[in-house]
C-alpha cells in the first residue's frame, strides 16, 4: 500500500464528464415497460362483476360495488370492482384471475392528487385519464390461473347410437369430474340463471373436493330431480357462467349427473329432516317433475300428499316425452321411488275428469295442478287428418311405453324445437331416413345446439325455411307433403326474423310418415265449468301469482301448464315455490 | 454497566444494505464492550400471516421478507409448494427462475459493493451502486412488471415468458456492468482507506463457522467452500459450470473479496444461462388457485441467497392454507449471534462496516 492507493480513488472524477443515471421528471418523461403493473383499467362492458378479482386479492383492496348506469342482467351481477390503492400492492393477481379478461393494468405509475379519497376508485367508471393506454400488464389466456377448457364429455359414436336406445352421453370418470369441477371460480352468477336457484357453486365445490354425498345433499335441498337435471336440463345456468365469456362454461349439468349417478340408493345418501305430521292434505294432479317436487317437499313438511297420474307410470313428460337414450327409465325410477319413500301416495291410471276434480276438492285442503301440455298444436293445413300424419308427442309416448309404432322407411319431422329433435333421433333409431323441416333457419332453432349437432351426426338431414302448404295422399300407403320455401324478413333489432312464404312455388316430398312437432297446448277440459270460470288463463296457460296460486284460492298450478318456459327445471322451481305458497295459504296468507 | 461505560444505540437508521435495525452497545472509550441487536417492529408476522392466507395470496407477501433480493423467497416458497403438491415444472421455467435468481444476486451484490464503501464514509460508490443496479431493475421491470417486488415466480413456473429480445438486452447490461467494475475496483478495492480499515477487521475464528452455522460469503471468506448452488443444486444450477469461491482471510476484507468475485461469477452464470436456456412451456397448469388444497406434508427447501443459505420450511395439512411456514434466513445467525460477539472489542467507527460485511437483513430475522 502506498501513494498509488491514495491517488487511485481520485479516478472517480472521470465520472464528471459522463451523463448521469438520473432523469428530470416530469421534464423528461419515462414510460414504464410494456408489462409494467401500474394503475388498473377495467372494460365495464366486458366486466360481469363476478368478483373473482376481489376473491383473489391478497390485501382485500377490491370491493364489489354497484355502479350507476349498470343494471344486473343475465350473467352480470351489476357490481364492478372498486380498488383501494392504499391497500393495493400491484401484484396483478386480480388481472391473472379475471375470467373475462376485462381487468388489466396500465403502465401508468405517476398520479398525483391532494386527497387520499382520490385513490379509492372504480377503474373504468371513474375516469382517470389513462384508460386509453394500451401498454401494461395483461392476462395471457393460456398462461393464467383460469382454466378455460372444459373436460370433454365422452359419447357413444354416432353409428353405435342409432343401433339402440342406449344412453348417448357416457358421463365423467371421477378424475375428469373433479378436474372439471375445479375450474369453477365460485362467483355464483349461474344461480341467477337457474329457475330453481340451485346452490350451484356449493355442490360443484363439493364435487371438486371429492365430497359427493354432501354435493348430492346440497342439490336435494331444492331439487329432488337432480339426476334428471344432470341428464336433460336445459342448463341456462351454463350460459351465465363467468368462464363462458372467454372459454367453455363449467359443465354444470354433467357434474350434477356425475355426482347423482354415483349413488344407486338415495335413501342411504340423502339426509332428510322430516317435520311433524300435520293434518292438512294436498292433492296433486300430474306426476311430472313439478308435481312430484311439490309432493316431496310437502311430505317433508309433514303434509299428507296424494299424487294422481293418468298414465301407468309416474314422471310426466320425463317419462313419456324424453327419449330413453337421453334419460333412461331406471334413473327416473330411482328418483321417483325416493320421493315416494317420503310418504307420498301415488295413484296411477287415475284420469281426473270434472267429476273427479270436484271429489279431489272435497278430499284435499289444497290442489296443485301440474298436468303439463298434452295436446299437440296442429299444422292447420288441408289434409292434415291423413292417417300418416302423426304427432311427435304421441309418437314419443308410444315409443317410451314400448307400444307398437310403425313409421316406415322415410319420415319428415316438422318443427325445430327439442321435441322435434327427439322425434327425429328416435326415428333414426327405428331405422328410418329422417328429414327435419323447419320454417326458419338452423341458427334460429330453439332446440339445444348439442341436440341439433347430435341429430346431424346420426344422419338426420335438416332442411331450412320450409313452410308446409298441404298434405296429400300418395300411393303405396305413403303421404305427400306439399311445401313452399320461405324468405326471412327482418323484424328490426332484437327480434327474430319472420319466415314469409315465397308465393307461387310448390315442392313435393313423399314420405311414409309426417311427424308434427310444433309444440303442445294445455288441455284444461278436466276442470269443472264453475271452477274453470274462476281460473284465469293467459294465452292458453293458467295464470298464477308469485306463489303459484291461481285466481281460485287453494288451487295452485305450475309447470308447463302455467309456465311459458316449459322445461323440467322451471317445473321443479314452480313445484318448490308452490310448497311455500301452499304452506302460507294454510297459515291464512292468501297473497 | 460501570460508570466508565456509555450505553449507545446505533441505528435504527436505514442505511440501505443492512436494513432497518439497530445495535445497542456499551462503550468504554471508543471500544465496544457489549453489543445487542434490536430488530425493531417494522418487519414481523410474515409467517403467521401466511397461515391465514390461501397459498396464492402469500406470493405478494413472501417477496417482502427480503426487500433488495425478493426472488429467493418466491422461488423457495414456490418450490416448497410444488414439492408438497407434486407439481412438475417445465424445464424452461427452471432456467428462467435461475436467470431471475442470478440477476437478483447480481443487483444485490452491486448495491452491496457500493454500500460497503458507504459504511466507511465513501459516498461516491454508494451512488454508483444504486445507479448501476437500476439498469438491472429495468430488466426486471421489463420481465416481471415490477422493479423491486417481482411476484414473478409462481408455483408451476413463472408468470410470463421472456419478452422479445430480452436476452440481448440482458447481455448488454452485463457488458455495461463488466465495463464499470474496474472503475469500482479503482475507488473501492484499490483505495487505501478501504484496505486499511477492512484488512483484519472482524476476524472470525474459523470454528465459529460450524458452531454458529455461518453460511454464504461469511463462511466462504473463512475458507469453507459451502454454496447451496453447488452442494444441493436446484432449478437449473446442475447444468451450470462454476466453482465455489473461497478466501482464507476470515476478515471483512476477505468477505469483500468473496463478494467482488461473486459479481464476476453471477455475470458468467447469467451468460451461461442465456446460452443454454431451452425453449418451451414456462408454466405448468395449476389447480384452481382459489381453492387449491395441498395434501398433508412437510418439506425444507433451500437456496443460496447473497447472504447465505436461505431456507423455507413448509408444513401443509391438506387444507387450502399452510399449517406452518418457517423462513430460515442466514441473517438470523449473522445479524444476532455473530454480530453481537463480533462487535465486542471493536472500535465504534467499525460497527457500520461490520454490519454491512455481514450483510444483515432484519425482516428475515424477525419474520
Amino acid at each position: 500500500m502506498g501513494l498509488k492507493e491514495v491517488l487511485k480513488p481520485l479516478g472517480a472524477w472521470r465520472q464528471i464528464a459522463r451523463k448521469p443515471h438520473t432523469i428530470l421528471v416530469p421534464r423528461t418523461p419515462r414510460e414504464a415497460a410494456e408489462r409494467y403493473r401500474g394503475f388498473h383499467v377495467n372494460d365495464l362492458e366486458k366486466c360481469i362483476g363476478c368478483g373473482t378479482c376481489a376473491a383473489v386479492c391478497p390485501n382485500e383492496a377490491i370491493d364489489m360495488v354497484p355502479v350507476e348506469g349498470i343494471e344486473p342482467r343475465k350473467g352480470d351481477s351489476g357490481f364492478r370492482p372498486r380498488i383501494d390503492y392504499g391497500r393495493c400492492c400491484w401484484c396483478g393477481l386480480c388481472v391473472d384471475s379475471c375470467p373475462t379478461t376485462s381487468l388489466r393494468m396500465t403502465n401508468e405509475y405517476i398520479w398525483v392528487r391532494e386527497t387520499p379519497d382520490d385513490f379509492v376508485y372504480i377503474p373504468g367508471y371513474d375516469i382517470k385519464g389513462f384508460e386509453e393506454k394500451e401498454k401494461g400488464y395483461r392476462k395471457e389466456k393460456d398462461h393464467s390461473f383460469t382454466h378455460y377448457q372444459r373436460v370433454p364429455m365422452r359419447e357413444l359414436p354416432p353409428e353405435e347410437r342409432v343401433e339402440s336406445f342406449a344412453e348417448v352421453v357416457l358421463g365423467y370418470a371421477e378424475e375428469e369430474a373433479r378436474r372439471e369441477a375445479d375450474r369453477c371460480v365460485g362467483c355464483g352468477l349461474c344461480i341467477a340463471g337457474c329457475p330453481d336457484r340451485m346452490h350451484i357453486p356449493d355442490y360443484i365445490r363439493a364435487i371438486a373436493s371429492g365430497e359427493y354425498a354432501r354435493s348430492v345433499n346440497i342439490m336435494y335441498e331444492n331439487n329432488p330431480f337432480a339426476e334428471l337435471c344432470g341428464k336433460v336440463c336445459t342448463r341456462r345456468c351454463e350460459s351465465y357462467c363467468s368462464l363462458g365469456h372467454e372459454g367453455d362454461p363449467v359443465a354444470i349439468r354433467w357434474l350434477k349427473r356425475f355426482a347423482t349417478e354415483r349413488f344407486s340408493d338415495l335413501k342411504e345418501v340423502i339426509k332428510v329432516r322430516k317435520a311433524e305430521a300435520k293434518d292438512r292434505s294436498v292433492g296433486i294432479i300430474g306426476a311430472g317433475p313439478g308435481g312430484l317436487t311439490a309432493a316431496y317437499y310437502l311430505a317433508l313438511r309433514g303434509y299428507k300428499v296424494t299424487v294422481y297420474e293418468a298414465m301407468p307410470e309416474p314422471g310426466g313428460m320425463t317419462m313419456a316425452g324424453i327419449p330413453k337414450y337421453r334419460f333412461p327409465f331406471p334413473s327416473l325410477k330411482k328418483q321417483v321411488d325416493f320421493i315416494l319413500s317420503q310418504g307420498v301416495e301415488l295413484k296411477l291410471n287415475y284420469y281426473v275428469d270434472p267429476e273427479k276434480f270436484r271429489e279431489l276438492m272435497d278430499r284435499h285442503d289444497a290442489i296443485y295442478i301440474g298436468v303439463g301440455l298434452m295436446k299437440p298444436w296442429t299444422l292447420g293445413v288441408p289434409g292434415e287428418d291423413h292417417p300418416n300424419v302423426i304427432y311427435a308427442i304421441d309418437f314419443l309416448r308410444k315409443v317410451n311405453f314400448n307400444e307398437p309404432v310403425e313409421i316406415g322407411k322415410k319420415v319428415v319431422v316438422i318443427g325445430g324445437g327439442d321435441v322435434a329433435m327427439d322425434a327425429a333421433r328416435v326415428s333414426r333409431r327405428l331405422k328410418a331416413e329422417v328429414i327435419v323441416a323447419y320454417r326458419r333457419r338452423k341458427v334460429d332453432m330453439p332446440a339445444d345446439h348439442e341436440e341439433i349437432e347430435g341429430a346431424e351426426e346420426e344422419g338426420v338431414e335438416i332442411w331450412e325455411k320450409i313452410i308446409p302448404i298441404r298434405v296429400e295422399d300418395a300411393p303405396e300407403g305413403k303421404v305427400k307433403l306439399v311445401y313452399g320455401k320461405a324468405k326471412m324478413v327482418d323484424q328490426g333489432p332484437g327480434r327474430r326474423p319472420k319466415p314469409v312464404l315465397i308465393e307461387g312455388e310448390e315442392y313435393e316430398l313423399v314420405v311414409d310418415r309426417i311427424i308434427v312437432a310444433i309444440g303442445q297446448q294445455a288441455d284444461l277440459s278436466f276442470l269443472p265449468e264453475d271452477v274453470a270460470e274462476k281460473i284465469e288463463t293467459e294465452r292458453g296457460r293458467i295464470k298464477v301469482n308469485h306463489r303459484q296460486m291461481t285466481s281460485y284460492p287453494g288451487i295452485f298450478a305450475g309447470g308447463d301448464v302455467a309456465n311459458r318456459v316449459a322445461d323440467a327445471i322451471s317445473a321443479i322451481a314452480d313445484g318448490l315455490r308452490a310448497v311455500k305458497g301452499i304452506e302460507l295459504y294454510f297459515q291464512g296468507e292468501v297473497d | 454497566m460501570s460508570k466508565e461505560e456509555v450505553r449507545l444505540f446505533i441505528g435504527p437508521q436505514h442505511p440501505g444494505v443492512t436494513g432497518n435495525m439497530s445495535v445497542e452497545v456499551l462503550l468504554r472509550g471508543d471500544t465496544i464492550t457489549w453489543a445487542r441487536t434490536h430488530i425493531g417492529y417494522l418487519h414481523r408476522g410474515f409467517e403467521k400471516l401466511m397461515e391465514r392466507k390461501i397459498f396464492i395470496k402469500s406470493f405478494p407477501l413472501v417477496c417482502r421478507i427480503c426487500v433488495p433480493e425478493p426472488d429467493t423467497n418466491e422461488e423457495n416458497f414456490a418450490r416448497g409448494l410444488e414439492e408438497l403438491a407434486g407439481i412438475e415444472i417445465p424445464e424452461r421455467a427452471k432456467w428462467i427462475r435461475t436467470l431471475v435468481l442470478e440477476l437478483s444476486r447480481l443487483q444485490m451484490f452491486i448495491m452491496w459493493y457500493g454500500g460497503i464503501a458507504g459504511s466507511m464514509g465513501l459516498s461516491t460508490p454508494v451512488q454508483w451502486g444504486i445507479g448501476d443496479r437500476d439498469y438491472i431493475l429495468d430488466l426486471f421491470e421489463e420481465l416481471t412488471g415490477g422493479r423491486i417486488y417481482h411476484i414473478y415466480i409462481m408455483p408451476g413456473g413463472v408468470r410470463k415468458d421472456l419478452p422479445e429480445g430480452f436476452e440481448e438486452r440482458v447481455l448488454k447490461v452485463m457488458d455495461m456492468v463488466e465495463r464499470r467494475l474496474p472503475e469500482y475496483d479503482e475507488i473501492i478495492m484499490e483505495n487505501a482507506v478501504v484496505q486499511k480499515r477492512l484488512k483484519g477487521l472482524a476476524k472470525i475464528p474459523k470454528e465459529w463457522v460450524d458452531e454458529m452455522g455461518l453460511t454464504g460469503p461469511v463462511a466462504r471468506a473463512c475458507g469453507f467452500p459451502y454454496d447451496v448452488r453447488k452442494d444441493h443444486p436446484y432449478e437449473a444450477y446442475p447444468h451450470l459450470d462454476f466453482d465455489v469461491i473461497t478466501e482464507d482471510g476470515c476478515d471483512a476484507w476477505s468477505m469483500l473479496l468473496v463478494r467482488r468475485r461473486e459479481i464476476d461469477l453471477s455475470i458468467d452464470l447469467i451468460r451461461q444461462i442465456i446460452e443454454k436456456m431451452p425453449r418451451g412451456e414456462f408454466l405448468a397448469p395449476l389447480p384452481n388457485v382459489l381453492y387449491w388444497k395441498i395434501p398433508p406434508g412437510e418439506t425444507y427447501v433451500k437456496s443460496e441467497s447473497t447472504r447465505g443459505e436461505y431456507g423455507f420450511y413448509v408444513v401443509t395439512d391438506g387444507s387450502d392454507k399452510p399449517r406452518r411456514v418457517h423462513v430460515n434466513g442466514p441473517s438470523f445467525v449473522h445479524g444476532i449471534t455473530l454480530l453481537e460477539r463480533l462487535l465486542v472489542g471493536q472500535n465504534i467507527a467499525d460497527v457500520a462496516p461490520i454490519m454491512v460485511s455481514l450483510q444483515t437483513c432484519p425482516p428475515e430475522m424477525e419474520r
